[in-house]
């Protein structure tokens, strides 16, 4: 019997997580992928919203607005990649400048400090690449960047190092009430808890309704996006976001934290919740809006494309009283009719600039069922894998003296040594796929994207986790990258 | 601090002749930081022939071609750094370079000058753009030759190749040999940027379709590749609708260029050539960082090796020259020839029972045989004598080299690369390739070691192309 299980190891079920580990909790997550960050958290686009977009009042207001405020402390504490750039909403039209303003003080009812009207010669001192109609912008400098990867690993981590149990390669097909707690059924086994924390992304909503009459439905909103090479890192230096207009939501513009440019989302309601597929259309769209923003995207500098699916709540749970009528906002908490079952649903953006704060809140709701005592051994931080490609050369030798493997590059195009990839195999929770040392590390995210360290990564993870190279996976079950050896005579 | 009088990055078929020429020169402290565990560079998994015309005036395979020149180096007091990443290179006198490996960690060198010979890296399917999931089993064909041919291993069954340069024509040869099924090579380009002889024998001896004009539209598969649409483009290169097609495969070979990879140079702050994608030289070959001069695929993407050891040679040449007698006026820019790019198709109408396409070396003639009433042969449009050998054979008994690899034990590696020591009969290349596969040879193995006698009955050996250790312990 478990305090609490939580569905979902993205970066709200992490972050929840590791704010539960403060307490005296018996804590489990289950988590249907087979690393952390496997859904909405790895494809986004990493941005900690200021916190003007939500309406004020809304939990959306509030959590992002706390969320942005905790971040950089947090990426202190747990070592995560984390920049503050500034963000600028770009507007193109002279009429449309009011829609600035209105921006600005929903900022400023939430909360947000700096909030600033730039004039176009304001902002091009800013950014000297800005497009040629872009006639004015709301600057947010408490807009920052953060590595979606690095924020939900370091997360987790930390809470794996206080105790709460990760379970992988669960994917949760049952949720009943039994007693005064549930129980959840995975299709090998049984898991009970007191309380049930619903942070299974796109999939909340079907957990949500095992346990309540009143019917939620979430239909994925794709968007699609296109990273570019390094050396188009600083086009921009602050996130560039369009005015919404009659087009549609924006496309948006911004260095990531670790230095490549990032084009995107595009928004399209789809009913697959694993479709993840990019398309030509979706594509094309995102070149020609960024355009707008900046001049001369570099298009032959993409090195690859994305698309990641926001968690967009489309039939609101209804409650007998008629109450909560469709709105703009997370559904954090519990439906009236199952207690101890915590829905933390429709986390689409600023899901990820919420993060630390939606793990505070819902510990919130905890604390009032289980009433826990505090731990008095919590460790509040947490150190990253060592960087090679960041460190200075003294930190780099000192590392090779400790261990020769620092000395190894694997990945040439980050500089990624095998080390690092040890490291990321064996921390709790370890990497045990390609692309779970790749969100660790940064192997094979650079202009090659893994052409070169492929072998080597495939080749380090067998070892270490003493299995033959055909049982290495890229991500799912069956994405293998090598035949079996007494298979590979093509029978 | 060391100090050296030339330091060479990297030691492919590029650091090794610049090499050899400066000391040739005269040059003695000469260092080559190599990042692999050996010299040889890529052409250690370029385990087919067609290497060395120019340079050995024979036919050679990747790692023979690679032997030679590790001999030549052995040879002399040049000193090489293996399993060592050069992390930083900065020109003057002297020259500063930042490496790092295992054993010393990170350390400086200076050196009087410096080669830069890194050679270059495939595309991505990231910057082609393709759209649709992102599975695995799509690999550049380079990943997919190291798989084959250093680990041994098959990435998989049933295979579609999206271009149609040198490597992807070789690997639809390699992965058909090892017993998948390559279902189509598509080119994007009305014509293929491989050479006409590698159409010849890579596809149409093995019957692979290749689809010029045409290209992969999207990847089908969330988890494995399970198939790719491909379509027809127009002139502008855009896919026309309508002529989609789905391919069921398991996986996806890109072989879509070659980009000089010169993140070393750039650090160093060379001044780079939009169009070859490498630094600019003079005609010395040095950048415009003093002291830093470039040569083989760095410098632009050369289509045969042979070319990349001549332009070496004049790269060490030129550096033993700046450390003997000191700066000279830079000059001007002058960018290195560069031979077109083939653009092989096979001629359309040919007549399959009269004319052929030689494929004794790159020029690929189209030759003409007939029939006399006194039954001897007509051979005409062959501009060698090998050409004519070469025809009479394809109409009287045709044969090929085959090259592949062997299985090892107790080696340093995992498998050795072998040939057939001549040409065998056409029509025993499966047989032959059933007793390579399940061949297993002891190590140590060297270059030349017979490793079967008689393979397929056809009284020919299969030889070893690649030299191995025992494993130690």
């Amino acid at each position: 019997m478990y305090d609490v299980i939580i569905i979902g190891a993205g970066v709200s079920g992490c972050a929840i997580a590791r704010e539960l580990s403060r307490m005296e909790l018996k804590i489990l997550v289950l988590e249907k992928a087979c690393d952390v960050c496997e859904g909405t958290s790895k494809a986004n686009s990493g941005i900690v919203h200021a916190g003007y977009d939500a309406l004020p009042g809304t939990l959306k207001a509030r959590l992002n607005v706390e969320g942005s405020r905790r971040m950089k402390a947090l990426s202190e504490e747990l070592d995560f990649a984390y920049r503050q750039n500034g963000s600028l909403v770009l507007c193109f039209d002279e009429k449309e400048q009011h829609k600035l303003t209105e921006l600005r003080d929903r900022g400023q009812a939430n909360g947000v400090e700096g909030l600033r009207i730039l004039s176009r010669q304001e902002l091009l001192k800013l950014e000297p690449n800005v497009g040629e109609n872009v006639v004015a912008a709301l600057y947010a400098p408490t807009g920052a960047i953060v590595c979606p990867f690095g924020l939900t690993i370091a997360l987790a981590e930390n809470a794996a190092r206080n105790g709460v149990e990760f379970c992988f390669g669960q994917e949760v097909n049952r949720v009943e009430r039994r007693g005064q707690g549930y129980v959840l059924a995975t299709p090998e086994q049984e898991y009970e808890a007191r309380v049930v924390i619903n942070a299974a992304g796109v999939y909340a909503d079907r957990f949500h309704n095992m346990v309540s009459s009143a019917h939620m439905e979430i239909t994925p909103r794709k968007g699609e996006y296109l990273l570019y090479d390094k050396k188009t890192g600083n086009l921009v230096s602050n996130t560039l976001f369009q005015l919404p207009t009659a087009l549609g939501k924006g496309i948006l513009v911004t260095p990531t934290v670790h230095g490549n440019l990032l084009t995107g989302p595009t928004a399209q309601d789809i009913a697959d919740k694993e479709g993840t597929d990019t398309s030509r259309e979706g594509l094309s769209q995102v070149t020609a809006k960024a355009a707008l923003s900046v001049t001369r995207v570099p298009e032959r500098d993409v090195i690859t494309s994305f698309s990641g699916l926001r968690a967009h709540v489309s039939v609101w749970p209804q409650t007998e009283s008629g109450e909560g009528a469709e709105k703009e906002d997370f559904i954090i908490g519990q439906p009236a009719d199952a207690s101890g079952f915590i829905d933390v649903a429709g986390m689409e953006s600023p899901g990820l600039s919420c993060a630390p704060a939606t793990g505070a809140y819902v510990a919130g709701i905890v604390k009032e069922l289980l009433s826990p005592g505090e731990k008095t051994d919590f460790v509040g931080t947490r150190k990253g894998i060592p960087n090679m490609a960041l460190a200075s050369d003294q930190e780099r030798h000192e590392l090779i003296q400790k261990n020769p493997a620092y000395g190894n590059v694997i990945c040439r195009c980050e500089m990624v040594t095998e080390g690092e990839i040890l490291d990321a195999i064996h921390r709790t929770p370890g990497a045990v796929t390609v692309d779970g040392v790749k969100r660790r590390t940064r192997a094979g995210m650079g202009r090659c994207q893994s052409g070169f360290c492929n072998p080597r990564v495939v080749e380090i993870l067998a070892r270490e986790l003493k299995v033959d190279e055909s049982s290495i996976r890229k991500a799912g079950e069956d994405s293998w990258y090598l035949l079996p050896q007494e298979n590979q005579e093509g029978h | 601090m060391r100090t050296t009088d030339l330091v060479i990055v990297g030691g492919g078929p590029a650091g090794m002749a610049a090499a050899l020429a400066a000391y040739e020169k005269g040059i003695r402290d000469i260092l080559i930081l190599e990042r692999d565990k050996e010299l040889g560079g890529i052409l250690n998994q370029c385990i087919h022939n067609g290497f060395g015309l120019h340079t050995f005036k024979e036919e050679l395979t990747g790692p023979e071609y690679a032997a030679r020149y590790v001999d030549m180096v052995s040879g002399t007091q040049i000193r090489s750094l293996l399993n060592t990443m050069v992390i930083d290179v900065q020109g003057g006198e002297p020259c500063q370079i930042t490496a790092m490996n295992r054993q010393e960690g990170m350390f400086r060198i200076e050196a009087k000058a410096v080669v830069l010979a890194m050679g270059c890296r495939e595309r991505s399917r990231g910057a082609m753009n393709i759209p649709g999931y992102r599975p695995s089993g799509i690999y550049s064909a380079g990943t997919a030759q190291r798989y084959v041919n250093i680990e041994g291993r098959m990435p998989g069954r049933e295979v579609v190749v999206l271009g149609s340069g040198d490597i992807g024509l070789i690997m639809a040869r390699r992965m058909t040999l090892q017993g998948a099924k390559v279902k189509l090579v598509a080119e994007i380009m009305p014509y293929s940027g491989g050479l006409k002889r590698n159409i010849v024998q890579c596809l149409d001896d093995f019957g692979i379709p290749l689809k010029l004009s045409h290209t992969v539209t999207e990847i089908h598969g969330k988890d494995r590749v399970e198939g790719v649409t491909v379509a027809r483009v127009d002139e502008n290169l855009n896919p026309v609708p309508g002529t989609e097609e789905l391919i069921k495969c398991d996986t996806l070979l890109l072989s879509c260029g070659l980009i000089p990879e010169n993140e070393l140079s750039q650090q160093a702050g060379a001044q780079m050539d939009s169009v070859t994608q490498g630094p600019i030289v003079n005609e010395r070959l040095e950048t415009t960082v003093q002291g830093v001069f470039a040569c083989g695929n760095v410098l632009h993407v050369h289509d045969l090796v042979d070319n990349v050891s001549l332009e070496s040679e004049k790269a060490g040449a030129f550096a033993a020259d700046y450390i003997l007698n000191g700066e000279s006026d830079w000059g001007q820019a002058l960018r290195p020839k560069i031979p077109a790019k083939s653009k092989s198709t096979l001629p359309e109408g040919r007549d399959a029972s009269s004319q052929l396409i030689c494929i004794g070396c790159p020029v690929g003639c189209l030759i003409t045989v007939e029939k006399k009433e006194d039954g001897s042969l007509s051979i005409t449009g062959n501009t060698c004598k090998k050409g004519e050998e070469y025809a009479r054979n394809e109409f009287t008994a045709p044969v090929r080299t085959v090259t592949s690899m062997i299985r090892v034990e107790n080696g340093r590696g995992k498998v050795i690369p072998v040939k057939t020591a001549t040409e065998i009969p056409k029509g025993k290349i499966g047989e032959c390739m059933e007793q390579i596969r399940s061949c297993l040879v002891p190590a140590p193995v060297r270059v030349g070691d017979v490793l079967i006698e008689d393979v397929a009955g056809t009284g020919i050996a299969v030889i070893a192309t690649g030299n191995m250790e025992a494993a130690q312990g």
